[in-house]
């Protein structure tokens, strides 16, 4: 489903990304770790199309399709999905309506009609129960005034309502309890199927007590320096990244 | 803000010239264009010497130069006082509307037909200067409520107008009213008798039709005690190259317990991208809250004109009296705006509450101008003033011009204002879930003149929002 080729990239003009390589098949769930800096997030932003990062080099397969030269929304239409670390508000823009606009553009350029009101809004009856999501928050402007939990909850309900192929969490975990944590991997879990992907990106281990990953992904100074199943974060948690950091320290200076 | 810098225009939507066959007055102003607009609309002689006082009045004014806008001389000679479409029978029914201007009205997508059937709405549709065609008429008098042309009024009504046209917005007032004082050609005419609410929004779309004329329209609207009435204006006019004046007069009368809401949809042609043609909008609208516990609320949602220029303000006379200002003004390209209110709190009691929302893209200038006067005897007056100013790219002004006068210490006057910019964040969001940057500008935009467009009745609220999104369109890259 996704295929990364040694992927380059900058930001304000300093190398970060210095070649990852990664695929990705349907239905599997992978989690990036590494420490802080390391290039985590700067991944999932180019994956997403942030215009602030200049890719130099590489390619990324998604579907077959050159992922690096669709613009965000195409990427998004394609079923590329971002749960930001840090979701943006808008003012005056509800849940529901900036979901109403979204889903219909993704319809339409799929060559759907576009849903009308009752359609959608039993769509979202059944995603909200998904999610563990209350309405009350769907009717407040877009993520204005939310707590850090419902930021989370609200973007793992657009993730439910946008059904997308690969959804890559950015983070997700950070400024969560453990019960907000619960309900957002809940979300998660309940929208895992056989034909979808999961990047979870996170620093820490305790998301992936509740996303169970297939594989783990160590990234430090920009590269994916090892991989490995879910036993390699528990070895993380343990261990620190301090042993990852001077294995490969000493073996770039070897 | 790279996204932000790539500022086009989006062209004028509704810029066609409808055909008519127009009875038009020589160029130029004097007593004699004066007499000779009065000869033609019938008028009665205290109408004609009402006209000829504004005159003389205005010979002896200055073109005022203190808003913050720019434009070249205005040669009054140079203008036409006076176009009117002919008319050659009186028409009972839709169906004996002028082909052309049924068109006109259906590539606006307000045709009358549609209005009736889907609103419910009265629409007093006025083409240049002459009310063609007043529906719901009949059924409006059931109620004893009068809406009708300006002109009409005049012949039928000639009682009422002598007592309250120039009561709120006299003739000496401003050079603006001074000029439309003398030869406003038509406008709208509204009487809500004592204890009557109106059961439907009544509605006047304005368009401006020959070309070089100036339009001058006259409004006035009076709610008798414990009366309601809504009223919506929605302008929109065809594509110029020449710039045209448009300084119209708005007066509303509130009664005791009566309430007026004014909403108004402007969207006049703004000229082109780099500032060529447009309508200089000049208008004075006011009303006055004469009874207590009396409300006037003014919405309005401006996209158009080259050059707008008004302040549409309460008088707070009566104790416990309301008024309120909501405000979208946009500019775009070369556009420029200086808008606000007035609102002078004399009765005890009083409150006002002002909304402006600004959004400035291209090139653009957008000025909220506002006065909260609160006089000696206005115990208890409160104010609160809410300016926000959007900006879109960076080549474009947003200014605020708060004026407060206080001379009773009861009084509570709050003031807020804040700029902001749509940020490239928000784009980014709107874009990873699949909306265009085009679309996500117009959604941004929405949210943040919410407060304004939720004043709106229904049907006007939706027209607004496309409009928004028109009026900005192209102008994020």
């Amino acid at each position: 489903m996704l295929s990364i080729k040694d992927l380059k990239a900058k930001v304000e003009g300093k190398d970060i990304l210095k070649g990852i390589n990664l695929e990705i098949k349907p239905g599997e769930v992978h989690a990036i770790m590494g420490p802080n800096g390391s290039g985590k997030s700067t991944l999932a932003s180019v994956l997403a199309g942030r215009e602030q990062y200049e890719v130099t080099g590489g390619s990324v397969l998604f579907d077959g399709k050159e992922l690096l030269e669709l613009s965000p929304e195409d990427r998004a239409r394609e079923g590329v999905f971002l749960a930001f670390q840090y979701p943006v508000e808008i003012p005056g823009v509800t849940t529901t309506n900036f979901l109403k606009a979204a889903v219909n553009q993704v319809r339409q350029y799929k060559g759907l009609e576009p849903l009308d009101a009752v359609s959608f809004l039993n769509i979202m009856k059944e995603k909200m129960k998904l999610v563990e999501i209350d309405q009350s928050l769907l009717k407040r402007s877009l993520n204005e005034g939310f707590s850090g939990g419902e930021k989370k909850r609200n973007e793992i309900f657009q993730m439910a309502m946008l059904e997308p192929k690969l959804a890559i969490l950015d983070e997700t975990d950070s400024g969560l309890d453990i019960d907000a944590l619960r309900i957002v991997a809940n979300g998660v879990n309940k929208l895992k199927t056989k034909d979808n992907a999961v990047i979870v990106v996170t620093h820490y281990q305790r998301l992936l007590d509740y996303i169970i990953p297939d594989f783990v992904h160590v990234l430090y100074k920009g590269r994916i320096v090892k991989s490995g199943s879910k036993e390699l974060a528990l070895e993380l948690e343990e261990k620190g990244y301090d042993w990852i950091k001077s294995e490969v320290n000493e073996s770039t200076e070897a | 803000m790279k996204i932000l810098e790539e500022l086009t225009t989006s062209e004028y939507k509704y810029g066609f010239e409808s055909k008519f066959e127009t009875d038009e007055a020589p160029k130029g102003l004097s007593e004699d264009i004066v007499r000779f607009i009065s000869r033609k609309k019938n008028e009665p002689e205290w109408m004609l010497e009402w006209r000829l006082k504004a005159y003389r009045h205005w010979l002896t004014l200055k073109e005022p130069h203190w808003p913050n806008v720019s434009y070249p001389v205005i040669d009054y000679q140079d203008i036409i006082y006076y176009s009117a479409p002919k008319q050659k029978k009186v028409l009972n029914s839709l169906d004996e509307v002028d082909p052309e201007l049924r068109e006109t009205f259906k590539k606006l997508g307000i045709s009358l037909e549609e209005q009736k059937r889907l609103t419910g709405v009265a629409v007093d549709a006025v083409i240049d200067s002459i009310s063609v065609k007043t529906t719901f008429k009949d059924k409006l008098a059931e109620l004893g409520i009068i809406f009708c042309s300006m002109s009409e009024a005049v012949q039928e009504h000639p009682e009422l107008v002598k007592k309250y046209i120039g009561s709120v917005v006299p003739q000496t007032d401003n050079f603006f009213s001074a000029l439309n004082s003398a030869v406003f050609s038509d406008g709208s005419f509204c009487y809500i008798p004592q204890g009557v609410r109106c059961p439907m929004e009544l509605s006047t779309y304005f368009r401006i039709n020959a070309a070089g004329t100036g339009q001058f329209e006259r409004t006035l609207i009076i709610a008798e005690a414990g009366s309601y009435v809504s009223y919506l204006e929605g302008c929109t006019a065809p594509m110029r190259d020449e710039n045209q004046l448009h300084a119209a007069v708005v007066e509303l009368v509130a009664m005791e317990n009566a309430e007026i809401k004014y909403s108004t949809v402007q969207n006049w042609y703004p000229g082109d991208k780099n500032g060529k043609g447009g309508i200089y909008n000049f208008v004075t609208k006011r009303g006055i809250c004469m009874g207590d516990n009396s409300k006037i609320s003014w919405t309005q949602v401006e996209t158009g004109s080259s050059i707008t220029w008004k302040y549409p303000s309460v008088i707070l006379k009566g104790n416990n009296s309301i008024g309120e200002f909501y405000s979208v003004a946009v500019t775009n390209n070369m556009q420029q705006a200086d808008t606000g209110t007035k609102m002078i709190h004399i009765g005890k009691n009083t409150k006002s509450r002002i909304v402006s929302k600004g959004i400035s893209a291209g090139k653009s200038h957008n000025s909220y101008r506002g006065l909260v006067h609160v006089m000696k005897r206005a115990d208890n007056a409160r104010n609160y003033s809410q300016c926000d100013s959007l900006l879109m790219g960076d080549r474009c002004g947003a200014h605020t011009f708060p004026y407060i006068t206080v001379e009773n210490n009861s009084a509570t006057v709050e003031h807020e204002a804040t700029t902001s910019k749509i940020g490239e964040d928000q784009i980014f969001y709107c874009n990873q879930r699949g909306i265009d940057t085009e679309e996500a500008v117009a959604l941004i935009v929405n949210g943040y003149c919410k407060e304004v467009l939720n004043q709106l009745p229904m049907e006007f609220a939706v027209e607004a929002q496309k409009l928004l999104a028109i009026s900005l369109e192209g102008s994020v890259g």
